[in-house]
Order: C-alpha cells, then structure tokens, then sequence
C-alpha cells in the first residue's frame, strides 16, 4: 500500500502555466452544457470535469475551490494509482458519478497539490471529497462508507450544477445601502434574490441590524445629532430673535438617543417590510464564498447554510480601522459606537481628521462636550484644502481642541482624582510627547474604515482585491476579476464612499444584468456634503485636483464669504460661510468645481450639481437670477476671482 | 431750463448718433444718469452707471404710509419687504426650532414666550445697518444721494422737492425710473385707511400686532400671516378667492393646508365690509361670506391689508412728459431693453410692467441697463425662469412653469408631471407632520424630457431651488436630473429621485431612504 500512496511537494510555483491549460478547457459554461459536461466526466480523466475560469492568474487554491464548489463528488487522483481506481470502483458500486481529477495528467499538478495540502494537512492521493467536505484517501473512504456517513453525505441537499438550478438569481452579501438597491431593483425583473447581511459586533460589543452603515451607524444617525447640536444655536440664536427661556437648557443625551434609535429602527423596519414587499430574501447571516457559485450563511448562533447563485454582489462595506496601540479596542470606541452609547459620552478625544472625525466632534461639541480632535497631519484628506481648513478654524472658533500632529500610542483605563468618575469607562490617552496622561472620558478613534473583504471567502473563489487596502477593483460595470462576482459601494477600490453613489451604482448594475440596460454608473461630479457644524457642500474637482487636471492657468477660481441672513440678527459668524467656484478657462469657463460653506449647504449643493451634470458655466450661473435672500444666491453674483486677490468679504445686499 | 432741453431732445440725432450725441451733451447735463428710486433695483442701476465714470445721482423719498411710517434708503426689500419678511420668518422657525429642540434632548423650560419687543428692534437695528451700507456704497462709487422726491418735468429733466419743500431741477443724459410699488387699501372699506395697516408699517410696529386679521392671499398676506402666527399671535387670513395667484395652485394649496394646520385660521371666500374700532381701541372687523352671503364679526388689535401693490406713479407726472402706461395696472410698459415710450427715460423693477416683482430682478435689469448706456454692452436681460421662493412657515421654492401654465401652453398630453411626497429628516425625530413637504417636476413629455417647471415645498426652499434654477437655465431634462447622484441625507436629495408620474396615478409618498 505503501507504494501507491501518492505524495506531493510542497512547492510554490508562478502560475502563468495555468493560463494555457485553463484556456484550452474552458470559457463561459453555458447551462446545459455544464451540466453534461459534468455528468460525462464520471468516468473520464482530467480536465474533463472542471471549474469556469476567467482568470489568468488563478493559483491551486482556486482551482481545487472551483472544482469542489461545482462537483458533488470530487476525486483528486492519479492515474497509475492502485487505490484511487479503488475510489472509484466504490463510487461506481454507488451509483454516485463524481468527478475526477488526474493530477499526473495536469502541468499545475504541484500547484494543486500544495492547495490540496492547505486545505486538508493530507498529502494523500486519493484525496475524496463529497459536498465540499473532506472525506480523505481509500482508507478514510471505505471507512466512511462502512459506517454509513458516506451515504449520508451524498444524500444531502445536492448541489447545483447549472445556473437554472442554483437556489437564487442572484445573492446579495451586505445589507447596505448599495446591495439593498440592487437587491430590489433585481427583484423588480422577477428574479430571485437573497440578501446576506450580518453586523459583527464591535470590540464594545455593538451591534445593529439590517440597513448597513448609513441608516445604522452612518449618515442618518449623524445627521440628526448634527440636527441637535443645530438646534442648540438654534435656541441661542433664538432669544436674539425674541423668545423667552426662563432658565438655561441643557442636553439630555439619553433622550436624544433614543429618538434617534427611534427613527432608525423604524428606518430598518421600512427596510424590512420594502424587502419582503419586492420578494427579496432576506437572511440575518454571515456569507461567505465557499465556491464560484457558492456561499456559505453562517446565522448568529453558528449554524451553517449553503446557497448557490447564478451572480453575486459584494456590498459589504467598510468597518472602522483602530489604531492598534495597546488599549484600542479594550477602551477605545468608534462611530460603530458612538450613536448607540447610552450615556453622553462627556469629555472626549476625536482621533483622526476624516469627515468622520470632524462630524462626531462637530455636533459633540454642538450638545456642549468639551471635545479635541487629535490630528495626525491634515484635516479632510481628498477634499479642497482651503475648505477644510476654513472648516477646522470654525471648529475651533466654537470651542473644539485640535491636537495638532500628534498621534496616541496607548489608551489605559484608569482611575484619575481629578475627572469625575462617571459610570462610564475613564479613559486616558497618553501623548507621544506630553509627560503625563491626558485624560478623558471617551475616546473615539475615527482613523479611517477597512473594507470588509477578507473574511468572505474571495480569496476562495479568486476575488482580485487590493492586497493593501482590501478594496475590490472592478471595471466600469463594477464587475471583479471573476465575470459573475459584482462589487457595489465602499468595498470598490478609487470609488467615492457614499450612500446614493452605491444606491446609483446597484440600481444601474441590477438594470443592467436583468433588463437589458446599458446605464453605467457614472463616478464624475458626484456631489457630497461634509454636516460638520459648518456644513460644506461640494460637487467636482477640488482646487489642488483642478490645478493639476488643468494648470494653474488654465483655471479661474471665483469666490466670496457670504453672511447668512439669518445670522445677522444674532450678530455671529460674519464673513465665514464662504463660496467658491473653479472654471475651466478653455471650455468656456464650465465649472468644474463647486464649494460652499455654510449653512444649509448640502441643500444647496443639490441643484448645483444638478446643473453640472448639464454643463454649467460661469456665463450661465451669472444669467441666473438669485432669489432673494438666500445664502445660495451668492453663486449667481461671484465677482470676484481668487488671482485678482480682490476684498471678498459681503456687505449688504 | 425745461424749454432748453426739450429743444434739446428734438434736436436728438438718429440712433446711430445717439452714444456720440450723449457723450457731448453730457457736459451741458447736471448728470449722465439720474435714478428717481433708491431701491434694489435703482441702486445697482446707479453703482453699475458709476463703475464706468459717469456722473451719476439717486433721488429717494419714503413717503410715510398713512400710518406714519418711514424708513431709509435701500427700497422696499431692505425696509418693508424681503429683508424684515425673512428675519421675522426666520424668528418664527426658530420658535419651531426651539420645540424640536426638545424632541432632540434639549431640556427647555417651557413655557416659552415670544417677546416682539426684542425681534422687532433687532430686524430694524440690522435695516439700519444695511441702510448706512447703502449710503456708504454710493458714497465710495461716488454716486450723489439726493433725499428728494423726483417728478419728470421733461425726458432729461427731473424736478425734486425736499421734505421741508424746497424745489431744485436737476438735467440728465438718461432717466431711470425704479420707484417700486406700495401696498394698495381697499379705500372703498370704511375704516381700512384709518385703522389698517400694511406690510409698509407690520416690520416697524412699536409693540406686537397682537390678534391679527390680514387680508389678502399674495405671497405678502400668507407670509406676513406665518410669522405671526408662528410668534405665537393669533392670526387669521381672509382670502376672497384663490391663494398666491399666479402660482401652482396645488402648492398653493399644500402650503396654506400647512399654515392651517400650525395655527394659522382661514376664512376663505369672504370680503371684509367694514372696520371700526370699539372703545376699548381693538377693531371690529365685519365681513361677508361671499358663497352664503353672511355677515360675520370679529375684533382683532390689528388689521394688516395685504391685497396687492400699487406702482408708486402718482408723484412722478409720467404723461406730462408722454411716458406710456398701463391703465389698468398703472404700470410702465416698457421694452425689452427697460426703455420707457420716451427716449432716455427707462424703467426697472416693480414699477415696469409686465416684469416680475423681485429684487434680484430688479437689480440684474439695473446692471445690464447700466452696462447697455455707458459699458459699450448690448446684452438683455432675461426673464425667463426666474427662481422665486414664497417663505411661508413651509417655504415654497419655484421656477419655470407651474402646472396649470404648462398644460395651458403644451397641452396636458404634451407633459409630464413627476411628483413625490417626501419627509424631510429632520422632521422625523421632531415628530413634525410633513403630509405639505412635496416636490413636483413639470416636464415635456417628448424625448429627453426638458424640465418646464419646478417646485418644491419644504425647509430650506430657497436654497435648494437656486441649484435646480441653474439647472434649468442650463436647459436640464428630467433624464440628465436622473443622472445626477444624490447627496444624502438631505431633503434635496428627493428631486433627482422623483420617479412617479402623475398620470401613473401611483401613491408619490416617498418611502425608505
């Protein structure tokens, strides 16, 4: 028996061998076609069973993945070997086909070796599988077979083989704003959709439901805290405008919470029901790819479910990154946390200067916590500098810290005589260069998000993803490297991170697949507003991007502060909202950027962005009519050009 | 001196001389341009004039309203109009706010009260300021501010009286007429003169109006009626037929159904006889159901008449000098470059006819006016798809067409109407009802689907409008809106999803984010 028990090697080779070997069985499996092509490789050799691929660049791991996601029974064998032709005597004795590999017969047939040795820690040939389980070489086989488990095995759920056969049309992994979108719009054209979508909880232990980031722990939840912090001014300024409060107001944040809570689970519970509505399955479930066409679910208490899809979405989104300094994730919370914690989070260190960052400390700030932002270099990284720091001066001429260029190296818990000791954690941040502990109540790292994609499986069905980042690329149709995988949303790589883009994109891709429509989703001028306390509205290129799209000349860049009216009586802010627009001089001075700062700007951002999907110029803007007296109405009278260095501080109207 | 000029003017040569023939004469006129009005629009008409180095003089008079107010200069929009209008809006929303603010954590005492001795002082401090800004500007542009009340003796001639009536006569190359309109009296009310008021004198009241009654359904009465209803004032709006006439009619109908359902009290179909005041000096206010013929009565502390505008003409002795009007409105007619019947005299803003009442209007007018005399430019001003906002309690943001007008002009198989009803975020956690907050998309039903018209009720109106009214200026069709990507989470947001027609008959109710 010795003998004829097959040995591999352990050796890493480059795969570009595959390519020719791949290409010469393979291509597109039509329906029908596979699933002949399957059943007639029972007793065949080879490559006469197999995987699709695309790729040119697929390793073992993936070949071997293919052939276990597409064969019921799987057989990895050789040719001249006594016990694999054991293997399949017994299978044939079954009445069971299966599919056989002869690894002698194959140029990768070290590759698939080494993946055959990862997988199981067996170098044995034959090496059998049944149902993607490992079953092991003749011994373990007939073992099986004896004590009935083999049977057991091949009498469950059978895999499908061909697309009119997989459980779904299309499977949807992350609950998101995006793969929702899809979801229903594919649903729409009669298909038949499942959703994955689970939240792991945070180091805090946060955790939510189904919505993704944006209804959960995202732009819902931050908009209407930034609403109150709002509303606060909006009571200050409101004695200067004529309203009596008898005593001073405070903020109660439990209240606010839960209305907040409040309004979301009725957001989720919307969702739940439009789901259901467009029959669209929904399942509370981990997904994970198993194989090209297969995923495993695994539920919150472990158990384990396989679905097979014709196409797939991965809208997984992104989770926030920690820091990994000693004390992160122990006391340390981010955005994850943040709407949900039920108490005021009272003092508080804001890590890092994202649009995250700034937003938390904004409306923090704006409820009236004593609140810092530690900032390791810039402040928006990717946004108009000049916006973001006229952002960050704001900011901090309304009471927030900035620790400028200094990152924390260790969070401790620890008890401090001089901070009231709530019953929330103490948390102190130590500085790299301050002598002593810095201490506060909270600290909330927003430092950047990773996406979620290397916990799925991808690597198992040859999901290209950038090694560095995580992000998918994909190409204009947010199709990955493996033609029936798509990506949607924060999970693709150079694409803009928010909401409607990955709405857009999965509504668009879901026409696209199911009702013969050639939309792409288009990337250019999307418009975004930062809802820092000083709202920034902004759609196209920022000054520094358009500087180097077009040079320095060839630009004209417009602007001028503005004052809010409704400001005026309460006497603030004068000269800080501010607008800006860039002109693209050779185009007749089309607009290519558009800023604002401001209140409101978000709302105001909207139509503008509106109008440069249709071209906008300058001449345009200055034969619009204002209306008056909006702050919006400053676009319809820039005069003033930032090269002329003329006064652009508003007076009158 | 009016002989001379009038000798003068016939002896005005062919167009093709008139620049040359100005420009001599110039010297022989006191000034090149002479503006009879100080607001919006005579304003930047004047400043514009000056940029170009021309002698350049602003004749403004307030004629106190009958009951004796009177404020400075800058117009209507700065005094009695846009800028106070806004402000007390904006004092309302924030009595709005400061409830919401509960619904968000805030712990407010209540109850609270609105104190209009506070607000009121504050909004005129600030039109004050804005008043000096305006001197100051002419000032530093070096156009001469006359405080004198201006009547045309001839086309280059002007005469001004002064508050204590001394006379002066000032020539100039060019006459611009922007005297604006004032708020018109039902006269044939007994009592209307005597114990109204109107929107000339509500921003300057010395105490609060307390229990109002105002008449009228122009975007002047159901503002007016908002804030104060908002202040926490009784208010009541009598309305003879439609509201905001001229307007969507289904908008107009949304935003008086919210008014009504935040307070403020509506006696539609009715017509005030008559107004007299009670010894306890309240005014008793009697009306007439117009559909049932009732008489009715209540007493008020005020009564604000907000019934429509009258050009302010009268002091002006237009056909002296043969300046064509309107008979029925007593407007201006004017032609597309503002030039009046009369060579030399031109007029802007609410004063001409046929233009919309609007500062900025008025001010673009004024510019390009300005420019096409003394800046070498030929470029008109163009009144097409002019963006407004009416900042009722739910301000409503418009442009382009309204429904009714786009049936009339393409037919209602030549259309399409996308229309939703959203609800803002902020409106969730504060529990506010938002059954007014609707969007409506007025298309051309043919090919890419160019937008006609555009309106939107909800926060904020006027700053999402300005955005879309670009757009449509752009010539946006409703596919290329479609094409454009939203910023979430904002109310905004809601226009470049509009998907349902109204001829789908399909619930517009906008679900889900």
């Amino acid at each position: 028996m010795g003998n004829s028990v097959c040995k591999g090697k352990t050796v890493f080779m480059d795969t570009t061998r595959i390519k020719s070997l791949q290409n010469s069985s393979t291509g597109v499996i039509k329906a029908g076609e596979h699933k002949i092509k399957s059943h007639l490789s029972t007793e065949s050799q080879g490559l006469s069973c197999f995987t699709q691929d695309h790729s040119d660049q697929r390793d073992g791991r993936e070949i071997v993945q293919g052939f276990l996601g597409q064969n019921k029974v799987m057989i990895f064998s050789v040719t001249s070997c006594q016990l694999s032709a054991q293997v399949k005597e017994l299978f044939r004795s079954m009445k069971v086909s299966f599919c056989v590999l002869e690894l002698d017969q194959r140029e990768d047939r070290q590759e698939i070796q080494q993946a055959l040795w990862e997988l199981t820690e067996q170098r044995e040939l034959p090496s059998v599988f049944v149902n993607r389980q490992h079953i092991g070489d003749w011994e373990k086989t007939s073992q099986a077979h004896r004590e009935g488990r083999l049977q057991a095995l091949l009498d469950m759920q059978e895999v499908n083989l061909s697309p009119d056969l997989y459980d779904y049309d299309l499977l949807v992994i992350g609950g998101g704003s995006g793969g929702l979108a899809a979801a229903k719009e594919a649903a729409t054209y009669g298909k038949k959709v499942v959703v994955l979508d689970y939240v792991t909880p945070t180091p805090k232990g946060t955790t939510w439901g189904l919505g993704g980031t944006c209804v959960n722990v995202g732009c819902i939840p931050k908009k209407l805290m930034h609403q109150a912090a709002i509303l606060g001014q909006a009571i200050r300024d409101s004695q200067r405008y004529g309203w009596e409060l008898q005593e001073k107001v405070s903020h109660n944040w439990r209240n606010m919470r839960q209305a907040v809570q409040d309004h979301i689970g009725s957001l989720r519970f919307g969702y739940s029901k439009a789901l259901r509505d467009s029959k669209v399955t929904y399942m509370n479930a981990y997904g994970e790819f198993v194989g090209p066409h297969q995923i495993k679910a695994t539920n919150s208490k472990g158990k384990e479910t396989f679905y097979t899809a014709a196409t797939f979405i991965i809208a997984t989104g992104e989770r926030p990154r920690y820091l990994g300094i000693p004390g992160d994730k122990e006391y340390c919370i981010t955005s994850d946390d943040l709407f949900s914690l039920p108490q005021s989070p009272g003092r508080t260190l804001v890590v890092g200067a994202s649009y995250v960052a700034l937003e938390c400390a904004g409306f923090l700030a704006g409820l009236g916590l004593d609140i810092s932002v530690m900032v390791r270099s810039i402040l928006l990284r990717g946004f108009d500098q000049h916006m973001a720091n006229k952002i960050g001066e704001h900011m901090e001429q309304h009471g927030v810290t900035f620790i400028r260029q200094f990152v924390p190296t260790k969070v401790r818990d620890e008890y401090h005589p001089y901070i009231f000791r709530s019953s929330e954690e103490t948390v102190g941040v130590e500085l790299l260069v301050y002598s002593s502990f810095v201490w506060f109540l909270q600290v909330l790292l927003a430092v950047g998000r990773d996406a979620c994609t290397r916990t799925i499986g991808l690597d198992t069905v040859g999901v290209k993803i950038n090694v560095k980042t995580g992000k998918i690329p994909v190409n204009e149709e947010e199709q990955t490297n493996v033609p029936h995988i798509y990506a949607i949303g924060d999970v693709l790589e150079g694409k803009l991170e928010l909401t409607p883009v990955a709405i857009q994109a999965g509504r668009l891709l879901a026409r696209r697949l199911y009702a013969e429509h050639s939309t792409k989703c288009d990337y250019t001028n999307i418009p975004t507003t930062v809802f820092t306390p000083l709202e920034y509205g902004a759609c196209g290129l920022s000054e520094e991007d358009s500087i180097q799209k077009y040079g320095e000349d060839n630009i004209e860049v417009y602007h001028s502060n503005f004052w809010p009216l409704e400001w005026t009586v309460p006497a603030r802010d004068n000269n800080t909202c501010y607008a800006k627009i860039i002109c693209y001089k050779q185009d007749s001075e089309r607009v290519v950027g558009f800023h604002v700062l401001g209140p409101n700007a978000g709302e105001m951002t909207q139509g503008f962005a509106a109008a440069m999907k249709c071209g906008m110029t300058k001449e345009q803007l200055d034969n619009t009519i204002g209306i008056h007296p909006v702050c919006a109405e400053v676009f319809t009278t820039l005069s003033v050009t930032k090269r002329s260095g003329g006064d652009i501080a508003k007076g009158g109207c | 001196m009016a002989a001379l000029c009038k000798w003068r003017h016939r002896l005005k040569p062919a167009v093709f001389f008139q620049n040359a023939a100005r420009r001599q004469l110039s010297d022989k006129h006191d000034y090149d341009l002479l503006v009879i009005g100080g607001g919006s629009g005579g304003l930047a008409c004047s400043k514009e004039a000056a940029q170009f180095g021309k002698k350049v003089a602003v004749l403004d008079y307030v004629e106190s309203s009958p009951k004796g107010t009177k404020w400075g200069l800058g117009g209507t929009c700065v005094n009695v109009g846009c800028i106070p209008k806004k402000l007390m809006h904006q004092a309302a929303l924030l009595g709005g706010a400061v409830k919401d603010a509960q619904k968000y954590g805030w712990r407010i005492p209540s109850p609270i009260t609105h104190d209009w001795l506070t607000m009121a002082p504050a909004v005129q401090d600030y039109i004050r300021s804005l008043n000096w800004g305006h001197r100051v500007q002419l000032q530093d542009k070096k156009v001469k501010y006359l405080n004198l009340k201006g009547s045309l003796m001839d086309g280059h001639t002007v005469r001004a009286v002064s508050e204590t009536g001394k006379e002066s006569v000032f020539t100039a190359g060019n006459i611009v007429i922007a005297t604006g309109g004032r708020p018109k009296y039902p006269t044939h009310i007994p009592g209307s003169l005597e114990y109204g008021i109107s929107s000339d004198d509500i921003f300057w009241l010395k105490e609060s109006p307390g229990k109002t009654l105002v008449v009228g359904a122009s975007y002047v009465a159901l503002e007016c009626a908002g804030f104060l209803t908002g202040i926490g004032l009784d208010t009541s709006v009598m309305v003879r037929s439609i509201p905001l006439r001229g307007f969507d009619q289904q908008i107009a109908c949304l935003v008086t159904d919210y008014m009504g359902s935040y307070g403020t009290k509506f006696h539609w179909k009715c017509s005030p006889s008559k107004v007299e005041k009670l010894e306890t000096g309240r005014l008793l206010v009697s009306w007439t159901d117009l559909d049932s013929g009732k008489e009715d009565q209540d007493t008020f502390d005020t009564v604000l008449w907000a019934v429509g505008r009258t050009p302010e003409t009268r002091a002006l002795s237009l056909e002296k000098v043969g300046v064509k009007m309107n008979r029925e409105t007593g407007k201006i007619i004017v032609s597309a470059d503002e030039a009046t019947s009369v060579p030399n005299i031109y007029a802007i803003g609410d004063i001409a006819e046929g233009r919309p009442e609007l500062t900025p209007t008025a001010i673009q007018a004024g510019k390009l006016l300005a420019r096409r005399l003394f800046g070498k430019s030929s470029k008109l001003m163009d009144y097409d798809c002019v963006p407004t906002t009416v900042f009722t309690p739910l301000e409503y943001g418009s442009v382009g067409l309204s429904e009714e007008e786009a049936v009339r002009r393409h037919g209602e198989d030549g259309i399409e109407v996308f229309h939703a009803f959203y609800k803002p975020l902020e409106f969730t956690v504060a529990e506010r009802d938002a059954s007014q907050c609707y969007i409506k998309m007025v298309c051309l039903r043919e090919g890419a689907q160019r937008i006609l018209g555009f309106h939107f009720t909800g926060p904020n109106a006027g700053e999402v409008t300005q955005g879309f009214a670009l757009a449509i200026k752009c010539g946006a069709t409703y596919t290329q809106l479609m094409a454009t990507v939203g910023i979430h989470p904002t109310s905004a947001e809601e226009i470049i999803k509009l998907h349902i027609t109204k001829r789908s008959g399909l619930d517009p109710t906008v679900t889900g984010c």
